[in-house]
Formats: structure tokens, C-alpha cells, sequence
């Protein structure tokens, strides 16, 4: 590690630490933020968010070395933790913890786009059969059946056979495009409860259309399950992006992602642990983090508690 | 209120069936109910919860849940010499909220929980008129302070849950009114409110309908509010018109034996002996996939006779502008003999 990498860590640390307890000292101020940060650990979830967020774009700054140059396989394979290498080298001489910075970039980003698409997808799908109900609802729910039914990692296998060396934007697509299911079911249920309240019926009394109805009256009212389900969409579609990249059939090496650095570094477990331990550590911090800040919205965003 | 003058909203025949889960049967609840609402007056709804007057007037604006309901052919609904059940929908939602406006019974459920007061009064204005944001958060600021909301300019802001029961209805009634419409139809406005601040919405309906000359239907199962608020009262029993008559009329010389009944049924403070019971009508609304054959309301009519198992009883006139569906209407001598 050089100077420069220690300085633009810890100010990424500081710039983490820093940016929750504004949110927080800011949130205090109004009821629902207040709820969202009266557990301890949704503050150290978004903490901690915050930091890889934080340390994936300023990656140049951050990691000391190149994450794809082998410097010297020979001599630099399967080094531990060192000053020189606080995470170790993995059996390519590559630096685990540079690796780590720009998998971090790959990961997350495949997460969140991934997550984006599933759940505006299902959330669409959901509230149309929601609301229109009868063939449609039936028409679409049992492609929602049928797409819960096969294997995930299957209908990925396919889509993946179709490419070589699926780009990163392809790849977070078709996670996206497998993953709605679970989302639009959540959201059709939320819909045919919402759209027999008296104020769905107001709203049509006023003379709202049926987009007007769908989109400003029954959606946001369902909103607080589609942000739990999106903030939980990430940590599954990251887990997701792992398993497909340990297969060898998600993100193509050498390019780093979380997944593919367990998949290099499986086979030398037992001599070098570190090589995998680390992105595995960073997956589950990650899945951790977003599961507590999850917890956190659907405290903040529960109506239930609205009137407290 | 005269014949001369066109009513504003003509209903003929309207029939709203449901069909029930399973096929178990039809609902018919509400059955050839025909009524008239003339420009600037005030028509009362009465009948006990069943009776068919929700579903009245939520089939005026085609609201009804379809499936499982559906408006029967032959039903008519005439606004202003368009039938609006056969208007196709862009025209529908053109009229609801712009020249016809609901108000509903729980003030508490109607408002969108999500949104500021100040946006949901706004958005009438905004469908319809095509208001910009600043123009229409103005209106609303102009109706909160119409319905006689304290601080008109902060309150605009609030979300719903912000506001007590009486200020949400009158937060409602913004809603209803901010494109001024021409009729009124106040589904219950009243029921889900303590006493005192029932009279105040009353009192508030009675005056923005002098102030911006529409027409009211008030739909109630509470006879004070009908004597004390309407001009003319239609009564419904199991999905029928029963009795249709001038507000005094009406109290003065019921022609039905259920508007005598619910009459009797008012609790009064100058009631003699003091510690007398209640009066109430016998039994309950039956079910509406099974009405009783001949007069609907026979099985719990004190003078019903063999006539009324057989024979549907029509609408007769008993006086002007007074009609009632009874034989009694037809056959006064009957009511002396069972008595």
C-alpha cells in the first residue's frame, strides 16, 4: 500500500462515517427518518454502504495496485496480509485488496441495475394485474408461476449460452429480467387490497384515469414494500451475480467481481484462505448492510406507524 | 322544484345486479329505482343499510365494481339529456368530478394517506381545468378556507392523518366542489361523525349549495338529517323506491308502512311514558339474492294480506308529487281493518 492509497481510504472512511451521521443528525428532524434510524444497526448497515459506494468510484485513488497486471506470478503468488499487501496476493500475484476496489465497482453496479430492472419490472407487471385483474391478472400470473418454477440459474445458463463474455450491462439485464417475479407478485397483492380502498374510488369519482389511478394513488401507497423489496433486490441479484460468476459464466475474468475472485481463489483454499475469505467477507457485509438499512426503511416507511 | 323546470338528473329503471361468488345467485340490489333531481334542491336518500341507496349512487357515476356488478340494458341515467351509462369513458371521467362530485362516508379512508391535502383538492382542478401546480395549490388554498378550514395557507400542507375527522369530511367536500359541479352526491357524509360536528358539515353542505346553486343528494339512513336538510325524499326499501314525497309531506302523512316504521323508530325526547321502548320494525332487510315474492317488504308489514304475496304493489299517487309503493295507496280501507 502507498501513502497516497492509505490517505484516499481513510478519507473514504471518514467521508462514510461522516455522510451517515449527517443523514442522521438531518433525519432526526422529521418523524420518519427518526424511525428509520432508531435502530443502531440500520445506521452502521448504511455506514457501511456508504464506504463501498464511496471507495468504488474513487477505486484509482483507493487501490494501490492495477487489479488485472500480474506483477510476478512466480514470486507474488499467494502472499498474506502483509503492510505491502494488506489483503494478501492471490495465485495471479494480483493484489487482493485492488481487486476487492474495483470488484466492488462491478458487483455493485450489476446489483443495483440488476435489482432496477427486476423491480420496476415486477412492480409493473404487478400493478397492471393487480388492477386490471380477471384474464389479464390470470394471463400474467401464470407466467409469473411458470417463471418461479424453473431454476434461476438455469434460464441464466441459457441467456449466458447465447453470448461469449457477457458485457456488464447484458449481464445485469438478464439478472434483472429473471429476478421480477418475486416483486411483482408482492406488489399484485398490495394492488388488490389498495384498489378497494375508499380513496381509489374517490380518486375515479374525481375523474382520474386508469394511469392516474395506478400511479399516484395505488403505487406510492405500496411503495414501502417495493423499497424494502428493491433494497433486498440487491443483496439477491449481487448473490446471484456471485454464484453465476463462481460457474465461470458471469462476469468474465480478469476482470474483477466479488464472485469471480471466490471462483480464482477456490482452489487454493486451503494454502491461501485470504483469497477468497476477503470477497466473501465483502459479499456478506454487503447482503448485511442492506438487509439492516432494508429493516430501517420498512420502519420508516410503515403507514401504520404514520399516525404515532 | 316545479314540473316546468328540466331535471338536472333523470334515473329510470336502473338496475344493479351482482352476481355473487360461486353462482350462488344474483343480488338485485337496487331494482328498477327511478328518481328525478331537479336543479338547486336538496333530495334525500332514505332507507336502512341494505337497502340499495350506496349502490344508487355510486351506478349515477359508474362506479360499481364490474365485475361482479353490472348496470342492467333498459336502466337509464340522464344528465343534463346525456344518458350516462352510455357514455364511453374518456366522456365519464370528463363529467365525474367536473359536473357530478361524490363525497363518501368515511372521511377517514377516502383521503389518500400518501398525498398533502393541498394535492388532493388540487387534483379535480387540475384533470379538468388543466390548472397549473401554482394555480391549483391557490384553489385549494381558496376551497380549504370555502369549507372553513382555520389557516387555510398551512394547512394546505398537512397530510390526512394530520387532520381530525370533521376537517378530513371537509377536506372532502374541497375535493368535491373545486370544479363546481352541478350535483352533489353525499354518500352518508355524516355518519362516521359525533353529533356536534355532524350539524356543522350539514350546516357547511346547505351553505355552499346557496352559495354555488347545485344540486344535493344526500344519502342517509338518519330521518333527521333528511327533515332538517332536504327538499324532497325518495325512500328505498330492498332495492326499491317506496315512497317518493315533499320532506313535510312525507312527515306529515307517511303513505308506506316502512316510512311509518322508521318514522315511529326516531327516538323522541318528548316521548310519553318516558321509560316506553323503542319502537322498531319487526325482523330485517332479507337478503338480497332473495327477495320476498309480491311486496318486498310483506314479511315485516303489520297490514299486509293475501293481495301482497302475489302481487307486486306499484308506485301510486297518493297525493301530488307524493307517490308510494303500496296497496294501501289504492285499497286506505285495508289499513283501518288490520288495525
Amino acid at each position: 500500500m502507498t501513502l497516497g492509497s492509505w490517505l484516499a481510504l481513510f478519507v473514504a472512511l471518514i467521508a462514510a462515517a461522516e455522510t451517515a451521521r449527517a443523514l442522521r443528525q438531518r433525519g432526526l428532524k422529521h418523524e420518519r427518518w427518526r424511525r428509520f434510524f432508531r435502530n443502531r444497526t440500520t445506521s452502521w448497515g448504511l455506514s457501511i454502504l456508504v464506504f463501498l459506494v464511496t471507495i468504488a468510484i474513487a477505486a484509482p485513488l483507493v487501490a494501490p495496485l492495477d487489479p488485472i497486471v500480474q506483477p510476478d506470478p512466480v514470486h507474488l503468488k499467494n502472499l498474506s496480509p502483509s503492510w505491502t499487501f494488506i489483503l494478501g496476493t492471490d495465485v495471479f500475484s494480483r493484489d487482493v485488496w485492488s481487486r476487492i476496489v474495483y470488484g466492488a465497482r462491478v458487483s455493485l453496479g450489476i446489483g443495483a441495475l440488476g435489482a432496477l430492472v427486476a423491480v420496476s419490472l415486477g412492480t409493473v407487471v404487478g400493478a397492471v394485474a393487480g388492477y386490471y385483474g380477471r384474464r389479464v391478472d390470470a394471463v400474467l400470473m401464470r407466467g409469473v408461476d411458470v417463471g418461479l418454477a424453473l431454476p434461476r440459474i438455469f434460464i441464466l445458463l441459457m441467456a449466458v449460452a447465447l453470448w461469449d463474455g457477457l458485457p456488464f450491462v447484458t449481464l445485469a439485464l438478464a439478472i434483472g429480467l429473471t429476478s421480477w417475479f418475486g416483486t411483482s407478485r408482492l406488489v399484485r397483492a398490495e394492488v388488490l387490497s389498495l384498489q378497494q380502498r375508499d380513496f381509489v374510488v374517490a380518486a375515479r369519482a374525481l375523474g382520474a384515469g386508469d394511469g392516474r389511478v395506478i400511479f399516484r394513488h395505488v403505487l406510492p401507497n405500496a411503495a414501502a414494500p417495493i423499497i424494502v423489496s428493491a433494497a433486498l433486490g440487491i443483496g439477491n441479484v449481487l448473490l446471484l451475480e456471485a454464484s453465476l460468476s463462481f460457474l465461470g459464466i458471469g462476469v468474465a475474468p480478469p476482470r474483477p467481481s466479488w464472485g469471480n475472485m471466490i471462483a480464482d481463489g477456490a482452489s487454493s483454499l486451503y494454502t491461501a484462505p485470504w483469497t477468497t475469505l476477503f470477497p466473501g467477507l465483502a459479499i456478506s457485509l454487503v447482503v448485511m448492510s442492506l438487509n439492516a438499512v432494508a429493516d430501517g426503511l420498512r420502519d420508516a416507511l410503515d403507514p401504520r406507524e404514520e399516525a404515532m | 322544484m316545479t314540473a316546468e323546470t328540466p331535471a338536472l338528473l333523470r334515473v329510470r329503471d336502473l338496475k344493479t345486479y351482482f352476481v355473487t361468488e360461486h353462482g350462488k345467485g344474483t343480488a338485485r340490489a337496487v331494482d328498477e329505482v327511478s328518481f328525478d333531481l331537479y336543479p338547486g334542491e336538496t333530495l334525500g336518500i332514505v332507507g336502512e343499510s341494505g337497502c340499495g341507496k350506496t349502490v344508487t349512487s355510486l351506478s349515477i357515476l359508474r362506479l360499481i365494481p364490474e365485475p361482479p356488478g353490472h348496470i342492467l340494458p333498459g336502466s337509464l341515467i340522464e344528465f343534463e339529456g346525456r344518458n350516462l351509462l352510455a357514455l364511453p369513458a374518456p366522456e365519464l371521467r370528463a363529467v365525474r368530478g367536473n359536473q357530478i362530485a361524490m363525497i363518501f362516508q368515511e372521511p377517514m379512508t377516502s383521503l389518500n394517506p400518501v398525498f398533502t391535502v393541498g394535492d388532493q383538492i388540487a387534483e379535480a382542478a387540475i384533470i379538468h381545468q388543466h390548472l397549473s401546480r401554482a394555480a391549483a395549490r391557490a384553489r385549494a388554498i381558496e376551497m380549504l378556507r370555502l369549507v372553513g378550514i382555520p389557516d387555510p395557507e398551512e394547512r394546505v400542507d398537512h397530510y390526512p392523518h394530520q387532520l381530525s375527522g370533521g376537517m378530513r369530511q371537509r377536506v372532502m367536500i374541497a375535493m368535491a366542489l373545486v370544479c363546481h359541479p352541478k350535483v352533489l352526491i353525499a354518500d352518508e357524509p355524516t355518519t362516521a361523525l359525533d353529533v356536534t360536528i355532524q350539524a356543522q358539515i350539514l350546516e357547511l353542505l346547505d351553505r355552499l349549495q346557496q352559495e354555488l346553486g347545485m344540486a344535493v343528494l344526500l344519502i342517509t339512513h338518519d330521518l333527521g338529517v333528511v327533515a332538517g336538510h332536504a327538499d324532497r325524499v325518495v325512500v328505498m326499501y330492498a332495492g326499491r323506491v317506496v315512497e317518493t314525497a315533499k320532506t313535510d309531506e312525507l312527515f306529515e302523512h307517511p303513505l308506506h308502512p316502512y316510512t311509518e316504521g322508521l318514522l315511529a323508530a326516531v327516538p323522541r325526547i318528548d316521548a310519553l311514558p318516558a321509560r316506553a321502548r323503542l319502537h322498531a320494525i319487526p325482523g330485517q332487510v332479507p337478503a338480497a339474492t332473495a327477495w320476498p315474492t309480491g311486496c318486498r317488504f310483506r314479511p315485516r308489514c303489520p297490514h299486509a294480506w293475501d293481495k301482497c304475496l302475489t302481487e307486486p304493489p306499484l308506485l301510486e299517487s297518493g297525493a301530488p308529487g307524493h307517490t308510494a309503493r303500496c296497496w294501501l295507496v289504492t285499497e286506505p280501507e285495508r289499513r283501518q281493518a288490520s288495525r
